[in-house]
């Protein structure tokens, strides 16, 4: 069988058919920036941090198929751009205040906003304020945190077989929500093991008494920059 | 005969609903604060006894904006400094400070100041001499225009030092990987 192939930036990257462009660059090495996208679950396509250039079109490039032939361009200055304007539109969305985080250096939001040297997140503050569900005996859930990746829904629904998540509501008012009578995280099956408890990529679903664990400078994200960081652990694998 | 001295870069610092870290932070540059001052010259800063913000071309600040009183001065600097910083966290995005907006002020103030235990003479102070406090803590962008941000809870040394070290040498500030932090 011949090997399809498609270009990105200049580099050949090899795919098999039915594979995104996002998954095959991947495999290939290449980092694309994401945070909606998970290798193991299907793809959701609403964080768009993953956009990239196929001819005129933008395209997110974990729903766009690999076709072979394709020229696709994701380094450029203005793909850039856009990326920083999605992700300090998510930074003001919610309530990222990093320094109280346990999430914060091993949060892909926020390396994702250190690999393209956002100094500020430049547009109004929304400031949401829904409370915190702290009802589970071991996870707490904020989301005035959580940027809708639909993760845990999908994790929970697809692989977990339990559907705990869901999300609701229009527009800015879409928020996550619980499945369960009272709508409380304890009041549901959720638990530790579920794969929904561990793909959160922001500090929306945090476990309790385990914050502040790594000493800083051992972060996931403080040496490497996600980039990097992520191609390395690609080849590793 | 001694050539005059180069004009000095005046530079002014305050903090609003900060918490003094980000000065303390610019104060960990250490020893670079002596190459610093052949440079600047500083105007109104917790650091100097200058009451008002005069005609500067660096302003730094840190903190949100929490009340009347840090409108004012927020003002005072953006008329008089050419270039207006924000610094750290606060400054930024409001900060934990921020924290607050999800609660009526009115109940904030009143747990402190009235439903406290143990309060022998409870009640809202209402001198007016006390700026009021605004309904939310907002970052400095929300009320002025602002130039430069550090962003930072504080940030390092290095990343001040980089970041005034640049803009002195006239270059556009520029900051490596891990003078980027935000927590």
């Amino acid at each position: 069988m011949s090997e399809q192939s498609f270009i990105l930036d200049g580099k050949t990257i090899p795919f098999t058919p039915g594979q995104t462009i996002i998954q095959a660059a991947m495999e290939a090495g290449q980092y694309l920036p994401y945070l909606c996208y998970h290798p193991d679950l299907k793809p959701h396509g609403s964080c768009k941090v993953c956009t990239v250039k196929i001819g005129e079109r933008f395209m997110a490039s974990c729903t766009t198929l690999a076709q072979d032939g394709l020229v696709v361009e994701s380094d450029t200055a203005l793909l850039h751009e856009e990326r920083m304007t999605l992700i300090q539109m998510l930074f003001v969305e919610g309530n990222h205040f990093c320094p109280s985080c346990e999430k914060s250096g091993n949060c892909q939001l926020q390396a994702t906003a250190y690999d393209m040297k956002m100094m500020t997140p430049h547009f109004p503050q929304f400031f949401p304020n829904r409370p915190v569900d702290a009802s589970h005996p071991d996870y707490l859930l904020d989301t005035n945190r959580c940027i809708l990746c639909s993760l845990c829904v999908r994790a929970s629904r697809d692989v977990d077989g339990k559907n705990v998540f869901g999300l609701t509501g229009r527009g800015i008012h879409t928020r996550l929500i619980v499945n369960s009578a009272s709508g409380k995280l304890g009041d549901s099956d959720f638990a530790g093991s579920d794969k929904a408890a561990h793909v959160c990529p922001v500090g929306a679903i945090l476990p309790k008494r385990k914050g502040f664990a790594v000493p800083i400078g051992e972060r996931t994200y403080d040496e490497k920059p996600i980039s990097v960081f992520t191609a390395i652990e690609r080849k590793e694998k | 005969m001694n050539a005059p001295a180069p004009p000095k870069v005046r530079v002014a610092t305050t903090s609003l609903a900060g918490c003094f870290g980000c000065h303390m932070s610019f104060l960990d540059i250490d020893e670079r604060l002596l190459q610093l001052i052949d440079l600047v010259e500083f105007d109104r800063s917790p650091l100097t006894d200058i009451k008002h913000c005069g005609l500067c071309d660096i302003g730094i600040i840190e903190g949100g904006v929490c009340n009347a009183e840090n409108v004012h001065v927020l003002r005072e600097f953006r008329a008089n400094c050419k270039t207006l910083i924000a610094i750290g966290a606060c400054a930024i995005n409001g900060g934990l400070p921020a924290q607050r907006n999800a609660l009526p002020l009115e109940d904030v103030m009143s747990t402190v100041y009235v439903h406290r235990r143990g309060m022998s003479n409870s009640g809202i102070p209402n001198d007016p001499e006390l700026p009021l406090l605004l309904d939310k803590v907002y970052p400095l962008h929300e009320v002025v225009h602002i130039d430069y941000s550090i962003p930072g809870c504080p940030p390092s040394g290095d990343t001040i030092w980089k970041v005034l070290s640049d803009l002195l040498a006239g270059r556009e500030p520029h900051l490596d990987y891990p003078l980027i932090r935000f927590d």
